[in-house]
């Protein structure tokens, strides 16, 4: 079984080709690093992976189930999460209630127009409980207008964690960190079991590096080279991409 | 709930004075406005679902209005009973919000505002052009008022009493509605509709479902309409009704569940009681929106809780700034 497998993806924006051919096979429990400059269709390939976008051609398969004509929404239903590079988070709700709708949207609960979500006990212990593994529990009343930019940071990590995904896709969880934030997050990320498989974006090559058990290069849409982290590093091509020449 | 807060004294005793109201107000004109105010305030609260939970603005809503005034009165013409009548005019309500929906939840934002306002259009030109059916710009008369249980609407008290009731589930649905799950999806799919799609929210069929359960209280508006004119006319369905609700949930302040009812107060206050004094209270009513969204954009309830807290804070300041002085300096 394999955890992930992008075949031949293509998508195109107009004349500009964003997402080229790719190939991706990620194994279960593997922490895949996908590095690239400024431009080189990152997102978009989580995009494509996630369904927000849907691809010109190929096929995209979750855990060997096709899922490339699966709506985005059901695809958190089958296993996936993601964070997003630019936090997206709910700011006038509290740290909380921001993770008890990342539970909620598995829940058959979400369409109860009801019951007083307060009082879902199960709901909120488990919303506390994600909270626990970021380091968050103590301020989870706390309004989302209230945190930090690295509290956000890890309020977006507990909301894809709370889902308890087995793939889990990370765009740039290191950008705009301080030291110390970026350090708090990588703790955060090797706690992570091995049962979920991460695939994760990072623009900046050495922050990630260590985390990566195999890593692949984009650039201009395209796969330049992908290998484990010595591969990769060691490669002409890697240089040619980031030092320009 | 153990502890008595000041806002459950509010509701208690808005409680007993709407309840006692014809008992102190002997003037039916004024119980009349009193029912006015009730029914648009379950317009309005209906709306608020849209524009303030959901973060539709939709400037069609005076068209749903009139289908389900329309489609009440129309039955009750051809000779069918009360139930029937409302029971029908309701489903085609809701059929008619489903094709709204459809329509209009293609787009959000303006998109969706454009589409709602030329549906709210073909609402009111099927009313003042299709005359066979609807008798055109003469309205349809609505003869009698229904007496459900053997009590009889007609008099101007028992229509309040009705009235109030039908508020009163409004207020208490929207509140069990705010604070469940369904409330919560919809006011995420407001704020971040991409994160809820990624999070396994169906996001448009949230927003559908909103429209429909706004539509069923916007026909159940529709309907206290109708009973209370005993009439409908085009009018109804134009673009100004529209505007005019809409203006009440944002007056009174959007996604809050005093706003809508605040603002329907001010507008029917606005149109029948002033406008006896002063001619052009239209005027009148455009300053006074003018001011609230200059002085409390968020509208007139969160503006209130925000000043009076300000205030409260403002004076706590001084006090403890009177009590940290020596004494001597006190009174200076």
């Amino acid at each position: 079984m394999t955890a992930l497998i992008v075949n031949a993806l293509c998508k195109s924006f107009g004349g500009l080709r964003v997402t080229s051919d790719v190939n991706l096979t990620v194994e279960p429990g593997e922490r895949r690093l996908i590095i690239g400059p400024n431009g080189a269709g990152k997102t978009t390939l989580f995009n494509l992976i996630t369904g927000e976008i849907a691809p010109d051609s190929g096929s995209v398969l979750l855990f060997d189930h096709d899922i490339t004509r699966v709506p985005s929404h059901r695809r958190a239903h089958l296993g996936m999460a993601r964070t997003y590079q630019i936090i997206t988070l709910f700011p006038q709700d509290t740290i909380l209630r921001n993770v008890t709708l990342a539970l909620l949207g598995l829940s058959p609960l979400r369409w109860s127009p009801f019951i007083d979500i307060e009082k879902q006990h199960h709901l909120m212990e488990g919303a506390r409980a994600a909270l626990a593994r970021v380091g968050l529990e103590p301020m989870a009343h706390r309004p989302m207008s209230d945190t930090s930019y690295g509290e956000r940071r890890r309020v977006e990590i507990a909301m894809a964690l709370a889902q308890e995904p087995k793939l889990l896709l990370l765009d740039e969880p290191y950008a705009g960190l301080s030291i110390d934030e970026r350090r708090d997050v990588q703790q955060l990320l090797q706690k992570i079991p091995r049962d979920v498989t991460i695939v994760m974006i990072e623009h900046n090559m050495d922050v990630a590096l260590d985390f990566a058990d195999r890593i692949t290069l984009l650039h201009f849409g395209e796969v330049i080279v992908e290998g484990t982290r010595s591969e990769v590093v060691d490669d002409p091509r890697t240089r040619e991409v980031y030092l320009g020449h | 709930m153990s502890r008595v807060e000041p806002r459950h004294i509010a509701i208690a005793v808005a409680l007993v004075l709407l309840l006692t109201l014809p008992a102190w107000v002997a003037n039916s004109y004024y119980i009349n406005i009193a029912s006015q105010i009730l029914l648009f305030a379950v317009f309005a609260l209906a709306l608020n679902v849209l524009v303030g939970y959901g973060g539709l603005v939709s400037l069609g809503h005076a068209g749903l209005l009139a289908i389900a005034g329309y489609a009440g009165a129309l039955m009750l013409q051809n000779g069918y009973g009360h139930f029937a009548a409302d029971m029908s005019a309701i489903v085609v309500t809701l059929a008619a919000s489903a094709v709204f929906a459809v329509l209009a939840l293609r787009s959000t934002g303006i998109g969706f505002l454009m589409i709602t306002l030329a549906l709210g259009q073909i609402a009111w030109g099927i009313a003042y052009r299709w005359a066979s059916l609807t008798n055109g710009d003469n309205g349809v008369n609505v003869s009698t008022r229904p007496a459900p249980f053997g009590l009889s609407l007609s008099g101007a008290n028992a229509f309040y009493f009705a009235t109030l009731l039908c508020f009163l589930l409004a207020v208490l649905t929207m509140w069990v509605f705010v604070r469940s799950p369904f409330g919560a999806s919809l006011r995420g799919t407001r704020d971040q509709a991409r994160r809820m799609n990624a999070l396994g929210y169906h996001v448009w069929l949230i927003r559908f479902v909103a429209f429909l359960f706004s539509g069923f209280w916007t026909a159940v508006a529709g309907l206290l309409f109708i009973y209370y004119n005993q009439f409908i006319s085009p009018q109804v369905a134009a673009l100004t009704g529209s505007a005019e609700v809409l203006l009440m949930v944002i007056s009174g302040g959007t996604a809050t569940l005093l706003g809508p009812i605040v603002g329907a107060a001010i507008v029917v206050i606005m149109k029948n009681v002033v406008s006896a004094y002063i001619e052009r209270w239209n005027l009148v009513l455009g300053v006074l929106f003018v001011l609230i969204i200059t002085f409390m954009p968020e509208g007139l309830v969160p503006g209130s809780v925000r000043l009076w807290r300000w205030g409260r804070a403002r004076l706590r300041q001084r006090r403890a700034g009177w009590a940290a002085k020596p004494a001597g300096e006190r009174g200076r």
